[in-house]
């Protein structure tokens, strides 16, 4: 994955609450079985409030969302659809969960703002105003000011260092895992009726 | 949280934490955890990218026994006996199939009476066990722990990471506990007191809690009951929804065909009757609800907190709010009753509603009468096993005869991708568990409810209280 360093661009402003994953990607699209080029299905049916497709043709790497922003469905294919859009770093004063490390997997920052400064960026947004996000200073801005902004430690590690997750835990922690299994193998055999050792399989 | 310490049984536990601590891998600098996880479900939908993502690291699948799948989103509930249509749901499911004999996978597939939605079989099947850890790329994932299981819903990258590492790095969540005091008012369901909770806290009003239901109303719950109570914890913000296992737990396992056997049972019972929380243990937040005055409940709006007491009136929300913007696209005037609203379908079905026991409720209220003309009525059983158990009790007649159309199992109008939709601007009484804009189909208008509800709905034709029709 990309290391995250540096941000300064446009940015789409989504105010609505309560935006979720069907909004984002809705389900009649999760049939295709690819992570590319998603974009052109992202908020393909958005009714409410009479907005045109949100994102679509402004090519603006930033988006200032509403409150509980990818709630409901897991659906990574919402954030590969965005990410598709062009998006890199999403704000808002919070997010669905699943939603929101679904982004730290896909390189997308996913800060958490205060009320104010989410409103201090929609407006910036809406003035078509550049908007700079330092993730290594964990602060976005905009002419109005510079504001934190918060982010999971973890999530802000990985994502500077463009680490793939499934490999790095793999590569740092396979001895402990199987320590794990030989203790939980004796506490809890019943997890382990009818497989053998040799049916573990090692990635490293 | 910094404050964590891996390895290490706190005084007074919450059964979240005490699940927890049990499957801490390692700790890192940054209070995180990397969790073992024991069993991982699979579905059509959410895989494709994982096992790409195996491909693409070169790994394996670490322990295939600890995995299952079965189709169930995309895959047509009409005409199950003939092969599927040709088309992205064919392509999708042999792809899924394709993907489980390459990684040595165990597939319950289309023609096998143990295949329907991931979240009702894997009980059924004794896959599901309380004290384990169980993952499935479904937000609905939170259903498994109504057995005292922690369960949550993760992307389909995670799905790829556990079936490789065995593991995930998750933050522990702060802890929330909802007791439900009393008891339920006939033809009042689990269904009602869940939505009453996200009526009452908001649908992100749960966000980086877990929660566990405890109370009266729970302790006297069937598990099918609980399962519905969990299952929308994410309504409410929640990945993870818990409730202790006691006696209904371990009577609904025993003989399950996954469940221990012999030696293993009496070992593995002697260990979750260990799985609770202390009496003094803290929850971060507590919310006490009295389930003896909760009415069935309708949802109204496009979010599953815009819902209310059946017997009530639509909120008169200012111009230009959330609220207002939900009726609008709802079709609804603000101020008037919910009941008397006219429906166009009925859904009784889902990871929420279509268990055995939720077809019983409906069609205790359905017998001996018929769907009203203009309704279109359909059941759609949460598995194979569960149609087959209800024709064998006659359920299904009871639901023919009075209208309703008898479904093979599948996830259907839940998620509306498998050809089963609502169309623009019709409304419909859903068992399910999201009223979202467009979620059963662009445009369709959602009014989530409880199968008991949604039974008296159909017959009525519009909104009823399942409580005057029985």
């Amino acid at each position: 994955m990309k290391p995250f360093d540096t941000l300064a661009a446009k940015a789409i402003s989504l105010p609505d609450d309560d935006v979720d994953t069907d909004i984002i990607y809705p389900a009649r699209f999760l049939l295709i079985t690819s992570r590319d080029g998603l974009g052109e299905y992202a908020f393909a049916d958005r009714v409410a409030g009479g907005d045109t497709r949100i994102g679509a043709g402004t090519g603006a790497p930033i988006l200032i969302a509403g409150r509980n922003f990818g709630c409901g469905s897991s659906r990574e294919h919402a954030v590969w659809a965005i990410a598709d859009l062009g998006v890199r770093a999403i704000f808002a004063t919070s997010f669905g969960e699943i939603f929101r490390g679904n982004c730290a997997n896909n390189g997308i920052v996913a800060g958490v703002v205060t009320e104010d400064v989410a409103e201090t960026l929609h407006a910036a947004a809406q003035a078509g105003d550049r908007i700079e996000v330092d993730l290594v200073g964990r602060t976005v801005a905009c002419s109005a000011g510079t504001f934190a902004f918060s982010i999971g430690e973890a999530e802000r590690e990985s994502l500077l260092n463009g680490w793939n997750e499934t490999t790095r835990i793999l590569a740092l922690h396979e001895q402990q895992i199987a320590r794990f299994e030989k203790r939980q193998r004796v506490a809890e055999p019943w997890l382990w009726a009818n497989e053998t050792e040799q049916e573990i399989t090692e990635n490293v | 949280m910094g404050e964590q310490t891996p390895f290490e049984s706190p005084g007074a536990a919450t059964l979240y934490e005490r699940l927890w601590t049990r499957h801490v891998v390692a700790g890192d600098p940054n209070g995180r955890a990397l969790l073992y996880i024991d069993r991982h479900l699979l579905h059509e939908v959410s895989t494709p990218q994982s096992f790409e993502l195996l491909r693409a690291n070169d790994l394996s699948v670490r322990r295939p026994a600890t995995n299952l799948a079965v189709p169930d989103h995309a895959v047509p509930t009409r005409n199950r006996a003939l092969p599927l249509p040709p088309g992205l749901a064919r392509d999708q499911v042999d792809l899924l199939r394709r993907n489980c004999g390459e990684f040595g996978i165990e597939l319950l597939d289309l023609d096998d009476v143990r295949q329907g939605i991931v979240h009702v079989i894997s009980p059924e099947q004794g896959f599901t066990l309380p004290g384990i850890t169980l993952v499935c790329g479904d937000s609905h994932t939170a259903t498994h722990g109504a057995f005292g299981a922690l369960a949550f819903g993760i992307g389909a990258s995670e799905c790829g990471t556990v079936m490789a590492a065995q593991c995930l790095w998750q933050t522990r969540a702060k802890t929330m506990q909802v007791r439900f005091d009393g008891k339920l008012d006939d033809n009042v369901t689990t269904k009602d007191l869940i939505l009453a909770l996200i009526g009452q806290i908001g649908a992100a009003g749960a966000t980086g809690y877990a929660i566990e239901f405890t109370g009266d109303a729970i302790a006297s719950a069937s598990m099918e009951a609980r399962m519905s109570l969990c299952n929308m914890a994410i309504e409410a913000g929640s990945r993870t929804g818990l409730i202790a296992p006691d006696d209904t737990t371990f009577e609904y396992l025993a003989e399950r065909p996954r469940a221990p056997k012999g030696k293993d049972w009496d070992a593995a019972l002697a260990y979750w009757k260990t799985l609770k929380s202390d009496a003094g243990a803290h929850f971060d937040k507590t919310v006490v609800i009295d389930a003896s005055e909760i009415a069935p409940h309708v949802s109204w709006g496009t979010s599953p907190d815009q819902v209310a007491p059946i017997d009530t009136a639509l909120p008169s929300p200012a111009a230009g709010s959330r609220d207002a913007k939900a009726q609008d696209y709802m079709g609804l005037e603000p101020g008037k009753p919910l009941l008397g609203t006219q429906i166009d379908f009925a859904f009784i079905g889902s990871c929420t509603n279509g268990r055995i026991e939720d077809l019983r409720k409906a069609a205790g209220i359905v017998k001996g009468h018929k769907v009203a003309p203009h309704v279109q009525a359909i059941v759609v059983p949460g598995s194979g096993q569960v149609k087959a158990l209800a024709e064998a009790e006659g359920l299904d007649r009871v639901f023919t005869e009075a209208g309703f159309e008898w479904h093979s199992a599948g996830c259907s109008l839940c998620v509306a991708m498998n050809g089963d939709t609502v169309p623009t601007g019709k409304r419909s009484a859903s068992t399910s568990n999201r009223n979202f804009e467009g979620r059963q189909g662009p445009g369709a208008r959602t009014h989530l409810a409880s199968p008991a509800t949604v039974a008296a709905s159909a017959i009525a034709g519009h909104l009823a209280d399942p409580r005057k029709t029985s």
